[in-house]
């Protein structure tokens, strides 16, 4: 048995338009206050609830935010040390930062590398200064490949970018040009989302007024189609639903998140999963820290999955992925509605596997619907 | 005053039939009856003036809330004449105002010697008030105008009254001004009603012979029968007899409205009353038959009334399907005092179990299903309504058509539908206007005249269908709210119809079937089918949405498959979330119901058919729900 571990960074310089993530700026935390006062015990709770997670060893650690690049490497690298000590990494344990291309500088890359990071993925969304305005990024987008240039140079064996479609005002064009300006880039992933619109966002305000327009779904699915086939045309194999990787470079710390593996996240509002248990932290920084300073747990909630709840996660996050759903996990009601869509051209039956084909994967939950739950 | 207390005040069944004066009140809906019917109860003081409310005689929420009147009533009230000072009872038969409760009002009609006939003169006579004037005509009912509402700034007392001295034929001075608000001239009113409408005439000593005007279920007295004694009289305890049956019942109690009911010890000639038997079934007392004595029955029948006959049908049903017995029980519960509702019971591949109900036409149905929601609790859908159809097949056969989707599919001969003779009144500024929506709705036009100089009668023949599909509503907002609408039965004629089917994927859908003139086929089926293509939701595969007559496709639509349903980011703390939606969209699929291969919302079904009030009742219980 091992554990991951996810480790929540709640902060950001700025709050982007479209973010609904559990994410502050230090002027929301505290009035006028810097990031290092808001910051500056955070490790420290961190590491506190660390105290309570399993000691099984560990096969990935991933640092996600928020920003996590925002705090020096010798503070995340606090955590890393303190999980190698406590449960001990497995030889190729994969130590992912998620970063802002317009943060990290060559020292700054440097130390991560020395404190335990070997895969990094930028925030890079879109190449098409108005989509990454309407996202209200703030970053240029030419400094992502001199962040990406200088994280190879620095020695990082694995880059990952991140992309967003379907943001409002941006063509099919539009994205085939981030797609291959993407992949132009010298990287090993890339994941790509379709833009979510969350309520209580700006965004979402903004498109409540009649201000911006979302994409129809037909577009949305030519989008996703394309990023899938210049993906593919480029050595980039998808192996979920979101994501495509060269081989050997696909996030195995995600891969965990949906074969239901354990893996423990620290932070406020960070989920957890051992055994078959579901639990999550109280959301607010200021309330995590609390309870622990306090010796109290962070727990906010849990649930215990029942049987049928494990067999339909285990659909829905399993036909997401490139190996789709064994036969033997599904009952014969469940294949026979799969029949309508194989016959449909969504799914294709190959050995003795059910695989989503690229436009099944674009309906994904729907046929999960109509099998599960 | 001329107001005489009510214990010594002439008696029920000791009244002179010299002293008694029947009237019923003819007026449009907003034209101030119920108003002047309360004034009425205040100024012969049968009501004190610490229990008055509005529209006192309006004893449903639906009567008072809508300020219209369904059910007949019929209060005694005495009163010392002003002009000789004798005194007299008057007998006041509520009238109900609205075209689909015309039987209503010729019930109350045959039981009055006068009429009372009541225009608001800032508005004019109204269509529909017409309609029940020429009624009374034909009874030989005197008639008295009054212009009520003379207090109102807008008042247009001299125009309104020559326009009522052409129709009557009397001179614009003999309409008398009230204001049912303020009581003026109301005194005078009653006065005149003494002094113009003719006692009423009757054997005394002749067998018993009593109208039943009206006929209401009670939930604590069972049936109260409301009657006219024309000869003989009824006493308490006697057996009566319904003439049309030959069933025998004991008189159980006889009194009269006053205006709540007061029993007495019997009714003479000329009185107005009711009588409680203990039926429990309105149809057991039957509207315009004729009672008796069991031990000296007459041999010869007052004239009766002819059956109202159901116009408009529409199914109903629950939004709930576990809801269908309780609606049985409440149509059960409404037809004991609602002779003219019909139903039967109907199925539906979309909305499930439920009625079909036929009603005398759209405020009817209306009010039947207010009742039904509101008396019972129920939320319920309602289908678009429609007409009866005779259909007869090449081989002679004939069907009778209630429900689109019952329309033969064999070789149809000839489809009769029923035609109603309307009546419009209206500035003549809207002539070409209501000409116009008319003919687009297959009108005849019958004539037209001037009955005052801006103002014109437009006489149309309509086929009920087209009535029925929101005319009123067009009139209404085509003449800025000033025309008025009236129409009666004309029989039926020959129509150019024909039925057009949806089919999706094929498949005809029952629900959305519909008859219709063939030049309007091709628009209904455009309609319908490009309603549909954006209340269905995109499936796996492509659905084509047809409208066809028979085996013609007359338009297409089609579904295109749905390209995307799916989140695109699903890590560690999306997972309980996502599954958590996952399973709230299963319930909501749930909602769905299949047509062949196409699942469809019942929301689609609701939009589809029924009106928008039906359409924001769902979505308030979707979300009551959520």
């Amino acid at each position: 048995m091992t554990t991951s571990f996810y480790v929540h960074i709640p902060y950001c310089i700025k709050r982007c338009g479209y973010c609904d993530f559990n994410t502050y700026t230090p002027s929301e935390l505290q009035d006028g206050a810097t990031l290092e006062i808001v910051s500056n015990d955070y490790i420290d709770a961190v590491l506190k609830e660390l105290n309570a997670a399993p000691l099984d060893e560990v096969p990935t650690i991933f640092f996600g935010g928020g920003t996590p690049s925002l705090l020096p490497a010798d503070d995340l690298g606090r955590v890393i040390a303190a999980i190698k000590v406590r449960n001990g990494l497995a030889p190729d344990c994969e130590i992912t930062l998620e970063a802002n291309p317009d943060s990290v500088t060559a020292q700054k890359l440097a130390r991560y590398l020395e404190v335990g990071f070997n895969r990094i993925s930028f925030g890079m969304q879109s190449a098409k200064p108005h989509v990454l305005a309407t996202l209200d990024r703030t970053h240029n987008p030419e400094n992502v490949k001199r962040a990406v240039d200088m994280a190879r140079a620095a020695g990082f064996k694995s880059i990952s970018v991140d992309l967003i479609y379907g943001t409002p005002g941006e063509s099919l064009d539009d994205w085939r040009e981030t797609v291959e300006n993407a992949l132009a880039l010298d990287i090993d992933h890339i994941s790509a989302y379709a833009l979510i619109v969350e309520t209580g966002t700006k965004l979402a305000a903004q498109i409540k007024r009649g201000d911006l327009t979302m994409p129809d779904d037909d577009l949305m699915a030519d989008m996703y189609l394309l990023v899938d086939e210049l993906c593919e045309a480029r050595g980039f194999t998808w192996y979920e639903l979101s994501n495509w990787a060269k081989p050997g470079h696909e996030c195995r710390h995600n891969i965990a998140y949906w074969k239901n593996n354990n893996w423990w996240g620290l932070g406020p509002g960070a989920h957890s999963h051992i055994d078959g248990k579901r639990f999550w932290n109280v959301k607010h920084p200021t309330a995590y820290k609390e309870k622990l300073f306090n010796n109290q747990t962070p727990i906010h909630e849990s649930e215990v999955l029942t049987k049928e709840q494990v067999a339909s996660e285990s659909i829905m996050l399993g036909i997401r992925m490139r190996e789709g759903l064994a036969v033997s996990m599904l009952e014969p009601r469940q294949l026979e509605l799969l029949g309508a869509y194989r016959e449909n051209g969504y799914v294709e039956l190959v050995e003795d596997r059910v695989l989503l084909t690229p436009v099944g994967r674009l309906i994904a939950d729907r046929i999960v619907r109509e099998i599960t739950f | 005053m001329p107001a005489i207390s009510l214990a010594k005040a002439p008696q029920p069944a000791a009244t002179n039939p010299a002293q008694i004066r029947n009237f019923c009140i003819i007026a449009h809906i907003d034209h101030g009856k119920s108003t002047l019917a309360d004034r009425m109860l205040g100024i012969t003081e049968v009501v004190e003036a610490r229990n008055m409310r509005a529209q006192y005689l309006d004893r449903m929420d639906i009567e008072r809330e809508r300020g219209i009147t369904i059910k007949s009533q019929a209060v005694r009230l005495p009163w010392r004449s002003g002009i000789d000072g004798q005194e007299y009872i008057l007998n006041m038969i509520d009238t109900p105002g609205h075209v689909d409760f015309t039987y209503e009002v010729s019930r109350s009609l045959a039981a009055c010697e006068g009429a009372v006939l009541l225009v608001d003169c800032a508005q004019g006579i109204e269509a529909q008030t017409l309609a029940n004037l020429y009624l009374a005509m034909e009874n030989n009912l005197t008639i008295i105008p009054v212009l009520n509402k003379i207090d109102l700034p807008n008042a247009q007392p001299e125009k309104f009254a020559a326009e009522l001295a052409k129709l009557i034929g009397c001179q614009p001075e003999d309409c008398l001004r009230v204001s049912g608000k303020t009581g003026d001239g109301v005194a005078e009113l009653l006065d005149q009603i003494i002094a113009q409408i003719p006692a009423p005439t009757g054997d005394a000593n002749a067998p018993a012979r009593a109208l039943i005007f009206d006929s209401v279920y009670d939930a604590y007295r069972g049936v109260v029968t409301y009657v006219r004694v024309i000869d003989g009289h009824l006493s308490p305890r006697e057996q009566i007899q319904m003439f049309s049956t030959g069933v025998r019942h004991e008189a159980l109690e006889v009194g009269v409205i006053s205006p709540e009911p007061l029993a007495s010890k019997g009714l003479g000639v000329g009185e107005v009353g009711y009588l409680i038997t203990g039926v429990k079934d309105v149809r057991q007392s039957r509207v315009g038959d004729t009672i008796t004595t069991y031990n000296n029955p007459t041999k010869v029948a007052l004239a009766g009334y002819k059956d109202p006959k159901p116009m408009v049908f529409s199914g109903l049903f629950p939004l709930d399907g576990a809801d269908f017995p309780v609606l049985r029980e409440a149509l059960d519960k409404l037809q004991l005092n609602d002779a003219a509702l019909v139903y039967e019971p109907e199925s539906s591949a979309a909305l499930g179990f439920g009625f079909r109900c036929g009603f005398l036409g759209l405020l009817h149905m209306e009010i039947v299903r207010e009742r039904l929601e509101r008396e019972h609790k129920l939320n319920l859908i309602s289908t678009a309504p429609n007409v009866v159809y005779n259909v007869t097949m090449d081989d002679g056969k004939e069907i009778r058509v209630t429900n689109p989707s019952e329309f033969p599919d064999g070789k149809v001969a000839v489809v009769n539908e029923p035609i109603v003779k309307s009546t419009i009144l209206a500035p003549s500024e809207y002539i070409g206007t209501i000409m116009e929506l008319c003919q687009e709705r297959r009108g005849i036009l019958l004539g037209m005249d001037y009955i005052s100089e801006d103002r014109v009668e437009i006489r149309y023949d309509l086929p009920l269908a087209e009535i029925v599909f929101d005319f009123f509503d067009q009139l209404k907002s085509r003449t800025k709210g000033y025309a008025s609408l009236d129409y009666e039965d004309k029989g039926e004629a020959e129509g150019n119809l024909v039925k057009v089917d949806i089919l999706l994927q094929g498949e005809a859908v029952d629900a959305f079937s519909a008859i219709v003139h063939r030049d309007k086929a091709y628009a209904y089926g455009v309609m319908m089918t490009g309603k549909l293509r954006e209340l269905i939701p995109r499936q796996q595969f492509e659905v084509p949405i047809q409208a066809a007559i028979g085996s013609r496709i007359i338009a297409r639509e089609s579904i295109r498959a749905i390209r995307k349903d799916v989140l695109a980011k699903c890590y560690g703390g999306d997972i309980s979330r996502k599954r958590k939606l996952l399973e709230k969209q299963k319930e909501g699929k749930k909602r769905m119901k299949m047509v062949g291969r196409v699942e469809v919302p019942q929301e689609a079904f609701v939009a589809a058919l029924a009106t928008d009030a039906d359409i924001e009742k769902v979505k308030a219980a979707r979300k009551a729900g959520q």
